[in-house]
């Protein structure tokens, strides 16, 4: 973690989750799990945002929202799907409505499993989503030089 | 007379964490109308009568809501177990009093928490979702489970709470109580809260009743309406009256859920005094349901009620499922006329939305 140059920031989008990932990730940032004194914070502007945790499987009419929501995300960014129906669709799996997991939609890099996933697992997903992101970073930074040199 | 003009709200927005949209009709600074559409969670659940028979129909009942998750659970398996005709035992009965209480706690300290953060007291919010997790602590040692615990089952209950977790609940409640009255004493005398919540977003008594509200939302303004009076589990042997306020406004409905957290309290103690010391926690179940039940039942946000229709099958014919903030959303639209934008977001907040329920 010492290597980390910035701070995370999250955003939070609920797909069609049963509000139990999503207090969950709320829990996170609250007193007892704290995710914000490893510098993360929770962002409502996906602009500004480096990682996305999406909740909850994917229908027809959050379909676009979610893409569009990842879409203004710059890069580099991870997608972190928490719960198990953002991995799978779940128990919901087989209704009508349901199309399945967040991947159906947008690249998933790490996926949390739990119904509800617990707070620990979901910190356990960040953490690993910001190493992630660090390689992300870096990879990027790498080919940015390459490009100047390449330029010169 | 300002310009109209039309600001969407929704379906990500900072105020809480479940899409909902509303188009807000705005003149100047003051909203003239407010339009929702709702579907951004919809799954289709009540689909799932039709592929899981009547006993695996509990984990997806439970599954509707994550907040209040148990009283989902205890909704289906009673009206079930009133098409069977059969009666639970008392300990199951007084059990299913304890969790429904438990979460009717942490539902309403998650509620406080998220209005201090919408009226921009971070303190306060960070206070009420750590005291929160004390109840959280107690779900975990009862149950297994933070938040859906899956305990129910149609006939009874799975789990036990033995004598000495029952000490712990009482004792963890008693601190949980101090705590409580230092929040208390800041939501209802702080300035600040105040100012913000006096007199906004006000509905009279004809208003709620006219547009159906239920809840703590409809208590708030003078409605005597709380489901736990009709006696199911063992609502009827505790002493329980329903609070109810005249004001109307946004500081009532902060005042019936705070008070709300005291009266659980009471009851949880009460129920604990009282519960029968029997070994049965379920009576066995035989054959599949015939017949269709309405079962109604208190949740944390209001009256939720669940239709069940067997066929003799191990499927049923039919589940319905009626959720408290689908009944709200119609006074909320008349609460947002006249409001200031400002407002909004606490308003929205107001009425305790779980719009995972409403679109199940």
């Amino acid at each position: 973690m010492a290597n980390i140059t910035r701070s995370p920031w999250l955003l939070h989008y609920d797909g069609s989750s049963c509000n139990g990932c999503d207090i969950e990730v709320l829990a996170c940032l609250t007193p007892v799990y704290d995710a914000e004194r490893l510098g993360v914070m929770n962002t409502g502007d996906p602009m500004q945002a480096d990682i996305f945790l999406i909740t909850g499987g994917i229908n027809e009419q959050n379909r676009p929202t979610v893409k569009q929501l990842y879409d203004q995300m710059p890069s580099p960014k991870v997608v972190v799907a928490v719960g198990v129906c953002a991995c799978t669709g779940g128990i919901f799996k087989e209704c009508y409505n349901i199309l399945g997991g967040a991947d159906t939609t947008i690249p998933v890099d790490i996926y949390v499993p739990g119904c509800a996933a617990r707070p620990e697992a979901i910190i356990d997903g960040i953490v690993k989503a910001v190493a992630l992101f660090q390689k992300r970073s870096d990879d990027y930074k790498a080919k940015v030089k390459e490009k100047k040199k390449a330029g010169k | 007379m300002g310009n109209r003009s039309v600001i969407p709200f929704g379906p990500q927005h900072p105020v809480l964490p479940e899409p909902i949209h509303i188009d807000l009709v705005v003149e100047d600074e003051k909203v003239v109308e407010a339009v929702p559409s709702i579907g951004f969670i919809h799954r289709g659940l009540e689909s799932l009568a039709g592929k899981r028979d009547f006993n695996q129909l509990v984990y997806v009942a439970e599954r509707t809501c994550g907040i209040c998750s148990f009283q989902h659970g205890m909704g289906y398996c009673e009206a079930v177990e009133h098409i069977f005709g059969v009666e639970v035992p008392k300990r199951a009965k007084y059990l299913r009093t304890i969790w429904a209480e438990l979460a009717r706690m942490h539902s309403h300290l998650l509620w406080l928490g998220l209005l201090a953060d919408g009226f921009g007291y971070e303190n306060l919010f960070y206070q009420c979702w750590r005291i929160r997790e004390r109840i959280l602590d107690l779900h975990e040692l009862t149950a297994g489970g933070r938040l859906i615990f899956s305990v129910n089952k149609v006939g009874g209950v799975l789990k036990d709470i033995p004598e000495d977790k029952l000490k712990e609940i009482l004792r963890t409640l008693d601190e949980v109580d101090d705590e409580l009255r230092v929040i208390r004493s800041v939501f209802f005398e702080d300035r600040s809260v105040i100012s913000r919540l006096k007199g906004v977003g006000v509905l009279t008594k004809e208003q709620v009743n006219e547009l159906g509200a239920v809840g703590p939302f409809a208590r708030a303004s003078g409605v005597r309406v709380d489901m736990r009076t009709l006696g199911y589990a063992a609502y009827p042997e505790l002493s329980f009256a329903p609070i109810v306020s005249n004001d109307g406004d946004s500081y009532a409905r902060c005042f019936i859920r705070m008070m709300e957290l005291f009266q659980s309290i009471k009851l949880i103690r009460e129920a604990i005094g009282k519960i029968p010391a029997e070994k049965e926690l379920e009576v066995p179940i035989k054959g599949n349901p015939d017949g269709e039940y309405f079962m109604r039942v208190e949740q944390p946000r209001g009256e939720a009620f669940y239709y069940v229709k067997g066929s003799g099958k191990p499927f049923l014919e039919r589940m319905r499922i009626r959720t408290p903030t689908f009944a709200n959303i119609p006074a909320l639209c008349e609460m947002l006329k006249n409001a200031d934008l400002a407002d909004v977001g606490l308003l929205v907040l107001t009425i305790d939305p779980c719009i995972s329920c409403t679109e199940r």
